[in-house]
């Protein structure tokens, strides 16, 4: 096992480099400028110049990348060219601001999707059962359908504006800094984004779900526990212990996702979390950030991943086996 | 026992008079920048950042008078009670300052000050700051140097005469060297303790979410004061999350809400503002190649749109621009009236044989003061079309549009527009670097390298003459002569939209980029 945590560790070496070189390139074949934020419209070429060598746009991008990873590889992601704060600070701060959306929005989705999932994958036979398979599905398809930033302004609107019942953004009076999910003056303003980032993985995992959970129904071995006298709950306990491998891994998958924020919905609620700083750095072609947080968002896929492959070959033998 | 009384009634007369003074509630601002903007010094946000944050904490040594809103503001003095040309030298001016001013860290105000803050500029200076620098340095483009005279007097040279430099100095915001000296040049340290002499002191800041500042009881300019207890700025660049925001009470000052958002705001009792201001949505046109080489080209594509149209679908938060300058700039003159004149146009367009008439326009998607960009490029182009010009927009996001910009018309020869709206605030943002020669791009803001030996000889005049009333005259010569050529295609000037809270009292909306939120008070 640990041998195999290592070549995983030692496999995300490549990955975190293709990402990071992808991310350089991709930032300066799209049109704009890194120094567009620090520099006015009519900014004069010599100026221009001046503040290039000062920030090290002036050479040649192969060795601006090798300065960035040589760098990168020792801990300095280097400075924010907007804000001249580390980057490491930028990135640590949105992601630990998405990580509070997501220790909320992870179980709810989790939950949610795949109790749906497993109500309509084990729908017993008749009209009864058809129609609950059928709202089952009929949500989820709405929950990945449903553009989430419409579905979070149409939900500030009623809860936040209408009904007054919820605030319409931000993370409290304080902001981050005085944030804590202990008070409610605060977990209130979690509510709304919550939800609504809940949304897709909900939908995606109650389809993921059902279908696993109707596939292992198919199988011979249900057939068998049933002509052993087993009780239905028992066999769906059956099924569900063969289908969670497959529903692990789109779970971890969603856990990815929604640790990397959303570039849409955390800019609808003003959510200092890692889409909007993403957004931000696109717009602004802060070029430190958007590889430091790019990269970040790479190594918790990564991390996701191994964590999801070591959870599956802990429940079930015959991946140990393979 | 009486005495006890009157000593009591006494002391509750003196809190409620320091209660006063110190003001009344929190005045939250949802501002359009999608950041917290720079506030060490001069402010990165375009002139949002000025607005909200660099114009409170700092003076700079000319100042903008924000105090009317029934006129365009003018320059007034700040940390400088008064300037005058050197009459043995036209290219040094002599800044005398204000005294007994304290920066906020209390150190004194000195001359000493007003040099190491332009020196700045140099870049082997130790308060060289390569982020201050880019911020700073283009609101200068004639600055040579600095130096003190005595302890109340500095000297500024200039690379040529200019008697439009005042306007350049405005804005060049002085921070203190005394903070600056202490964090040893940590300008990251400098951005959350920074020290300035302006009416609001610097609180607390969370990076990205919120800037918190305190009026500063002992402003140099008593009667700004600011008269709230606490003044809160939330970047929130999504119109309809500041309007929630607004709606559901979080924040109670909204920058530029959407036109479709007014009625619904009114319709629950927020105030809306307006008020002209000189801001300008035009287009800068290509001089080097194509159609728009053509004054008659240039001339058709004005008369050709109908502005009142773009009002409309501008909810009316605009004013008709059909020439550089709003109307009631003093140098405003009587141009030539492009009104919407549709034969006009197609008879100008068959004249300079240009059918159809091809142009390419480079727009933006969203952007600082570009106000509705698609709808209205869109709007522009049917327009255009019906006079006989066929459009193609090239869309492309606010950077890319501003690197293009930057780049100059050899950069993109094959655009023949481009639209980025402009700050036309004062004579040389206003005009002459769109059509000076010196300033043709990349050297400046001469995009599309217009050349007029009348224009060139006129901006001479203007920055050769120290007396005012007759400068005013040149200036009114040069607007005229601009609008004559069709330097560009005219389209509105923005009214500037906000909307405040019931409780939100006191503001004076001035016809500026800039905003004084001092006199605001914020019933609780």
């Amino acid at each position: 096992m640990a041998r195999t945590i290592l070549w995983r560790l030692l496999y995300a070496l490549p990955i975190a480099f293709g990402v990071s070189l992808v991310c350089f390139m991709l930032v300066y074949i799209a049109p704009g400028d890194p120094l567009q934020t620090v520099l006015p419209p009519d900014a004069n070429a010599e100026m221009i110049e001046i503040v290039k060598r000062a920030y090290g746009f002036d050479k040649p991008l192969p060795v601006q990348f090798a300065q960035w990873l040589w760098r990168a590889a020792h801990g300095d992601f280097g400075l924010s060219v907007a804000t001249r704060r580390p980057v490491s600070l930028e990135v640590g701060g949105a992601l630990a601001n998405t990580m509070v959306l997501a220790v909320f929005a992870v179980p709810l989705s989790f939950a949610v999707g795949a109790g749906l999932g497993t109500l309509a994958g084990c729908a017993p036979p008749g009209r009864l059962g058809r129609t609950l398979d059928r709202l089952v599905t009929g949500t989820a398809v709405m929950g990945v359908s449903v553009p989430n930033y419409w579905l979070g302004l149409v939900l500030v609107i009623v809860f936040a504006v209408e009904l007054s019942w919820l605030p319409a953004s931000g993370m409290g009076m304080g902001g981050s800094d005085g944030f804590s999910v202990l008070r409610w003056a605060d977990l209130h303003y979690l509510v709304l984004p919550v939800v609504t980032l809940a949304l897709v993985p909900v939908g995606i995992i109650a389809r993921s779900t059902r279908a696993a959970v109707l596939e292992v129904r198919g199988q011979d071995f249900v057939t068998t526990l049933r002509a052993k006298g087993l009780t239905e709950l028992a066999v769906v306990r059956h099924v569900l212990k063969n289908a969670a491998p497959g529903m692990l891994a789109v779970m971890g998958l969603q856990f990815g996702y929604l640790m990397g924020g959303s570039i849409l919905v955390e800019p609808v609620f003003a959510w200092p979390g890692s889409g909007t700083l993403l957004g931000r750095a696109i717009v602004n072609r802060d070029v430190p950030v958007l590889q430091g947080a790019i990269l970040s968002l790479a190594l918790i896929f990564v991390a996701t991943n191994l964590a999801v492959d070591l959870l599956q070959a802990a429940m079930d033998p015959r991946v140990r086996r393979a | 026992m009486a005495r006890s009384s009157l000593s009591r009634l006494a002391a509750a007369g003196l809190l409620l008079s320091a209660s006063a003074a110190q003001g009344a509630g929190v005045l939250t601002v949802a501002m359009t920048a999608g950041d917290i903007p720079v506030t060490g010094g001069n402010p990165d946000q375009g002139f949002e950042g000025f607005r909200f944050v660099a114009t409170n904490l700092y003076d700079a040594l000319i100042n903008w008078d924000l105090s009317r809103a029934d006129r365009l503001a003018v320059i007034k003095p700040g940390l400088a009670t008064e300037w005058r040309v050197d009459p043995a030298n036209t290219r040094r001016w002599l800044f005398t300052l204000r005294d007994g001013v304290k920066w906020h860290d209390g150190c004194p105000f000195t001359a000493d000050d007003v040099v190491w803050n332009f020196g700045r500029f140099d870049e082997k200076a130790p308060q060289w700051n390569p982020q201050q620098f880019a911020l700073s340095r283009a609101y200068l483009p004639n600055f040579a140097g600095a130096e003190k005279v005595d302890d109340k007097t500095v000297a500024l040279t200039t690379k040529i005469p200019s008697s439009l430099f005042p306007y350049e100095v405005s804005f060049i915001l002085m921070t203190s060297r005394c903070r600056a000296e202490a964090l040893k040049y940590d300008w990251a340290a400098l951005a959350s303790q920074p020290s300035g002499t302006g009416p609001y002191r610097f609180d607390r800041m969370v990076p990205h979410e919120r800037l918190e500042m305190v009026p500063n009881a002992e402003y140099w300019d008593k009667a700004r004061v600011p008269k709230q207890d606490r003044l809160v700025l939330l970047p929130m660049p999504e119109a309809s999350t500041r309007t929630a925001a607004l709606l559901s009470g979080q924040v109670n000052f909204v920058e530029a809400p959407t036109p479709d958002a007014l009625p619904r705001l009114k319709s629950s009792g927020m105030r809306i503002v307006t008020n002209a201001y000189p801001h300008n949505w035009s287009y800068q046109l290509n001089f080097v190649n194509g159609p728009f080489r053509d004054v008659r080209v240039r001339r058709a594509a004005n008369y050709a749109l109908n502005r009142a149209d773009i009002v409309e679908l501008l909810g009316g938060v605009a004013q008709e621009g059909p020439a550089n300058v709003p109307p009631n700039t003093s140098y405003y003159g009587h141009p030539v009236s492009y009104k919407y004149d549709l034969p006009k146009a197609k008879a100008l367009l068959k004249e300079a044989g240009c059918a159809p008439c091809k142009v390419t326009f480079a727009i933006s998607t969203s952007g600082s003061g570009q106000m509705q960009p698609l709808p209205m490029n869109g709007l522009i182009k049917s327009q255009l079309e019906e006079a006989g010009f066929e459009v193609t927009l090239r869309v492309m996001d606010w950077n890319a549009l501003l690197a293009l910009a930057r780049g100059g018309v050899e950069s993109a020869p094959d655009v023949d527009a481009i639209n980025v709206s402009r700050a036309v605030q004062d004579p040389i943002n206003g005009m002459t670097r769109f059509m000076q020669k010196a300033q043709w791009s990349p050297r400046g803001g001469n995009w599309g390298h217009y050349y007029s030996e009348d224009a060139e000889n006129l901006i001479a005049a203007a920055f050769n003459e120290f007396d005012l009333e007759k400068r005013e005259g040149i200036l009114t010569q040069i607007h005229e002569k601009m609008v004559d050529d069709a330097v560009m295609i005219w389209v509105v000037h923005d009214l500037n939209p906000r909307a405040l809270s019931p409780k939100v009292q006191g503001f004076v909306q001035a016809q500026s980029w800039f905003q004084d939120l001092t006199p605001v008070t914020v019933a609780k």
